[in-house]
């Protein structure tokens, strides 16, 4: 019963000539599902099985290293630092880009845009080329004894270059759809500039700002080419947790490898899930400010 | 009214454009004129010589050559999930919609531990294709897969939303015009689609021949054989080859921003139509 109402309705929604044949969204369907599970399931399921072979205390025992604690500890350490400081200038390169009109704003988007085209090792060697010993920098540092290469303030350098467009190339396009208007009346009424931007602004794009921050921390916890150059894999010194997950697989510590890439396969997921909360929040919020202004 | 003499009472543009400009040259404008200034004093034979050893045209040739295949294979594949996730329902279509962006979120060490336990002979899949003689790790094969995973998204990413904005008028008025469907789609959907697979696909490759966490682990590194361009940066790195190793990043930085180049070309073609 219940199948034929839905076949008649459907046959009513039906456009003609925009369906495809049943057997081909079959095989369609089928061959995609298929792809995705042998390309992405499959994998994300063997970092977890891998990790877990030999039991869940050998996963657990695998966290009390101190070389592990230390490399998450630096993680989140180079994340805290590069997610806030990709923050800032996003927020202002979307202003500068959004509300006002000058010459070459599509070269200067275009350059904001260049670290995604860049081979992550060239990101970690341009830095070499820069702080090395044998780069510009690199006498004057040593004079003055600092070290930026194969030390912290490199790895940190060098995941703010990876992560850099994250958070402006969100908010550039959103911010210039908003318009200037909300902010122009907020100036005239009164406010002033800061008032405007977190009264007015911030509100507006909290939701594209977050999904920025989000994608921007998965990478800058997750970047393994540019802090390998420029890391010198110092053992519970300058390992971030890409690198010890590297060393641990090059010792054949498989299960210990695989539970600290667990770590970032979790985070993988959860910024996933955050991500598509975010999409689902911004659309409805979307919806719901342009109902009343429609007709 | 003159747009151009619109007055903008909003305050900020010299902070926000001074901050916005600094910060860029400081964190990206010149440390990349480093790798193109260190080339320059290296001389036209030396810097020639650098990039045209035989051991770095063979690194060419696996870059490029397997990022294209990979390119091209989620340049089907790509197009598939995405007709399907713009154009069918099926049970849990939410999540599998959410779980492409996997390799995007996924760091690429992690992605390329797990390719290479899966595809080794004793792995999951590596051990149903060893009895048909098909070794996948620590061969180029296995650096397709792994170049596979990183571009998938892209290449779905890109034509999804195009897809499902495809206007069904058109494609109603070809079939009532006496087109079968297969006639409607090679005719009336592909040319409406193609800038942004194009898009997809070379964004997809631009990514590939970059990429470097995924592919170290599956690729067995052998000279000649199994070693990728980012990867002889980093052995010449480690060798203290400085100007080789620059020599190499030019390439590669030449490379990516003639990619980027060709994007911004495609995108502009693909938001006329």
């Amino acid at each position: 019963m219940a199948g034929i109402v839905s076949r008649l309705s459907h046959r009513g929604a039906r456009r003609p000539g925009t369906t495809d044949p049943a057997w081909v969204r079959w095989a369609l369907t089928a061959t995609a599902l298929l792809f995705l599970a042998v390309m992405l399931f499959v994998p994300l399921v063997a970092v977890f099985a891998e990790a877990l072979r030999k039991g869940v205390a050998a996963y657990l025992e695998s966290f009390g290293d101190p070389d592990a604690l230390a490399a998450i500890r630096l993680t989140l350490l180079t994340a805290a630092i590069a997610v806030p400081a990709n923050v800032v200038f996003g927020v202002a390169a979307a202003w500068a880009i959004a509300k006002f009109e000058f010459r070459g704003k599509n070269v200067l988007i275009t350059l904001i845009d260049l670290p995604f085209a860049v081979s992550p090792v060239v990101s970690g060697l341009i830095y070499v080329l820069v702080f090395g010993a044998q780069g510009w920098l690199g006498p004057w540092l040593m004079e003055h004894d600092i070290t930026i290469i194969f030390a912290v303030p490199g790895i940190v350098l060098a995941t703010v270059f990876v992560t850099f467009p994250f958070v402006a190339r969100e908010l550039i396009p959103l911010m210039q759809a908003q318009g200037t208007e909300e902010e122009e009346s907020a100036i005239v009424l009164g406010a002033n500039g800061w008032q405007t931007f977190w009264n007015v602004t911030l509100p507006n794009i909290k939701w594209g700002l977050l999904y920025g921050v989000i994608l921007c921390n998965a990478r800058a916890m997750g970047e393994f080419g540019a802090v390998s150059v420029v890391s010198g894999h110092i053992r519970g010194m300058t390992n971030t947790i890409p690198l010890h997950v590297e060393i641990l697989y090059n010792e054949y510590q498989f299960v210990a490898a695989f539970a600290v890439a667990s770590l970032l396969a979790l985070l993988a997921l959860l910024t996933l899930g955050i991500k598509n909360i975010v999409e689902w929040r911004a659309h409805t919020a979307l919806s719901a400010e342009t109902k009343p202004e429609s007709p | 009214m003159n747009p151009s003499r619109k007055t903008n009472v909003l305050p900020g543009f010299g902070l926000s454009m001074g901050f916005t400009i600094t910060y860029l040259c400081l964190i990206v404008l010149i440390p990349l004129s480093a790798a193109f200034l260190k080339t320059a004093t290296m001389g036209w034979p030396a810097f020639w010589e650098a990039i045209s050893a035989p051991r770095v045209l063979a690194s060419y040739r696996l870059s490029f050559g397997v990022s294209a295949i990979a390119a091209l294979v989620n340049g089907v594949f790509g197009f598939i999930v995405a007709w399907v996730l713009a154009r069918y329902t099926f049970p849990a279509k939410k999540l599998v919609d959410a779980f492409v962006d996997l390799p995007f979120a996924l760091p690429t060490a992690v992605a390329g531990i797990a390719l290479t336990a899966i595809y080794a002979e004793n792995g999951w899949i590596g051990s149903l294709l060893a009895p048909l003689g098909i070794k996948v790790a620590f061969k180029p094969l296995g650096i397709g897969i792994a170049l596979i995973f990183i571009g998938l998204p892209f290449v779905v990413r890109t034509l999804q939303p195009i897809i499902e904005d495809l206007d069904a008028d058109v494609e109603e008025a070809a079939a009532s015009l006496g087109a079968t469907r297969a006639q409607t789609f090679f005719r009336v959907v592909l040319p409406a689609v193609l800038p942004a697979w194009l898009t997809g696909v070379a964004m997809a490759f631009a990514r590939a021949v970059g990429e470097f966490g995924s592919v170290v682990f599956i690729s067995g590194n052998m000279p000649m054989k199994t070693e990728i361009t980012p990867l002889l940066i980093i052995t010449k790195l480690e060798q203290y080859d400085y100007a080789g190793a620059t020599a190499l990043a030019v390439v590669m930085l030449v490379a990516s921003f003639a990619l980027l180049l060709l994007i911004n070309l495609l995108q502009a073609w693909s938001a006329r139509r």
